[in-house]
């Protein structure tokens, strides 16, 4: 039983963190329907701003508080700038928007070599972060259960923002009839942009939250950035609730089956079952129909 | 009777097929000017043109005197255009309340405006909670209109306002455009398959035909049967 507990939490913990990269994805692909390969580059930019922070101010707690607004701002700067600058004259071009936004995260990636240099480099967690608590025999590592927090927090807060929020109403507005919401009054290509400095921000914040698991390193994005799609593309386009329960399952199921096999059979196995998962339910769990994927 | 809204020699189409040829209508301020045409005629093409959803490539259009025919579809909005598309259209995932407040957002009277214009539709009242997309054709048309009037519009645009509703709701939709028009303060560009409404509405008529003028004149039901048969040509 306490194996089986055990081996939840850590499928619950993985999910959180594919929840966290993924969450940005849910409104710039989403809802928004853009592939912008670049999502990866702005989650490192959050660990980043994580690793200068700590390197200004010292110590480890502070600057990992600071680091979540201030890495929301970063992400989502950089983000609202590629949208003025390029995916807003793609946005009838979806593959063209792919292979643009490639070129932007390699440069990005370029970038971050000549500023920090090409290492990885590692940020200290604090020490309320770097031990386990036990209940009932369960252990629990606390920086996973930060950044299980951390991903519900941010789901409830997107979540009431796009509910009860008159920026939230515009933005859902704008996925389900952008040409009636254009001549209802309201300004599309700023809410474009908007919707792209959040998706952006929420990367930067969930780079923050991987600096307590892993290396900060140049190319840490790609790492990530086929997870947070798939996570997405299974849970259904433009559907918050689709995402959240796909990142918990694909997390549990990665879980049992790396205790049952090894890492790489696991997420082979997974793999497997997401393309048969597509096969069977192409549109994912949950559907809207969006403006470039409709 | 003065002029509001003034389309000039407006060209437009969509790609490289152009539909409309030079059109010149007029709206009359506090006024209706209806478009009668048979189906292809380029009604809804004027109507978009004139809400700037698709970009003419040679005419004007100007609201109170003003070149609004570079301006976007949101900034003729805030200059009080308004525009009822056709085919009921709304945001289906949203409420019906959701669909009002979303255009009352950052409107300092937009409380007010959603009261207005729940008593032009109580119904709509009713159906406060239900996602817009399950509301009838005729309850989605009363909603888009009643969207529309919450911008407080002085010119509103409508395409086929009654096309494909029941007509128990056909009539309230007719009287309540116009007891608007008639209160003034509002100004409407109808188009309209339906002659009979057209022409008890309408202070003006134009009849398009393949993108062009063919017949205008004054409206009212005295001019019903001339519009007839300039349709019927």
């Amino acid at each position: 039983m306490t194996v089986v507990l055990n081996q939840s939490f850590t499928g619950i913990s993985i999910g959180a963190v594919l929840l966290l990269i993924a969450l940005g994805l849910t409104l710039t692909f989403g809802q928004m329907g853009v592939i912008n390969m670049a999502h990866g580059e702005f989650i490192m930019a959050g660990a980043y701003t994580t690793y200068v922070l700590q390197q200004s101010l010292g110590g480890a707690g502070l600057p990992l508080l600071l680091a979540l607004p201030l890495a929301f701002l970063v992400a989502g700067a950089l983000g609202a700038l590629l949208e003025w600058l390029v995916v807003r004259r793609l946005y009838a071009r979806p593959l063209d928007t792919l292979l643009v936004t490639w070129g932007v995260s390699l440069m990005l990636q370029q970038l971050a070599r000549d500023v920090f240099g090409a290492p990885n480099v590692q940020t200290r967690a604090p020490e309320l972060l770097t031990g386990n608590v036990s209940v009932a025999g369960v252990t629990f590592a606390t920086n996973r259960l930060f950044i299980l927090g951390l991903a519900l927090l941010s789901v409830l807060g997107l979540t009431l923002l796009l509910r009860l929020t008159p920026l939230g109403r515009r933005i859902r507005a704008v996925v389900q009839n952008r040409d009636l919401a254009e001549v209802s009054g309201i300004a599309t290509a700023r809410v474009d942009r908007t919707t792209f400095f959040l998706g952006s921000g929420l990367a930067g914040v969930a780079g923050v939250a991987l600096t307590l698991v892993g290396p900060i390193g140049p190319t840490m994005g790609t790492n990530f950035i086929v997870d947070a799609f798939l996570v997405v593309v299974v849970g259904g386009v433009a559907q918050l609730k689709g995402s959240v329960i796909t990142a918990f399952a694909l997390g549990v199921l990665q879980s049992v089956l790396e205790y049952s096999t090894t890492v790489s059979i696991a997420k082979v196995f997974v793999l497997v079952a997401i393309v048969a998962f597509l096969q069977w339910r192409p549109q994912g769990l949950y559907t809207l129909r969006t403006r470039s994927l409709a | 009777m003065s002029t509001v809204l003034e389309i000039t020699a407006l060209r437009a189409g969509y790609d490289r097929t152009t539909v409309l040829h030079e059109v010149t209508v007029t709206v009359p301020e506090n006024g209706v000017a209806a478009v009668l045409g048979h189906n292809g005629a380029g009604k809804s093409t004027l109507l978009r043109a004139a809400m700037g959803s698709i970009r003419p490539t040679a005419g004007t259009v100007l609201l109170d005197g003003e070149d609004i025919t570079r301006l976007a579809p949101h900034q003729r909005v805030a200059r009080g255009m308004a525009y009822v598309p056709q085919g009921q259209q709304s945001f289906p995932h949203l409420t019906t309340a959701e669909n009002l407040r979303l255009v009352a957002d950052g409107r300092p009277d937009g409380r007010r405006a959603v009261a207005e214009a729940l008593d032009l539709f109580p119904v709509l009242g009713e159906l406060s909670g239900r996602r817009a997309g399950l509301l009838s054709g005729g309850q989605r048309q009363q909603l888009a209109l009643a969207r529309a009037l919450i911008t407080r519009p002085r010119v509103l645009l409508l395409d086929e306002p009654t096309e494909g509703i029941q007509p128990s709701v056909v009539r309230e939709i007719e009287d309540v455009i116009l007891s608007l028009t008639s209160r003034g303060g509002l100004s409407v560009l109808l188009v309209e398959q339906h002659v009979g409404f057209a022409m008890r509405a309408a202070q003006r008529y134009f009849v398009l035909e393949a993108g062009r003028v063919t017949s205008s004149g004054a409206g009212g039901t005295g001019a019903e049967s001339t519009v007839r048969e300039a349709l019927s040509v």
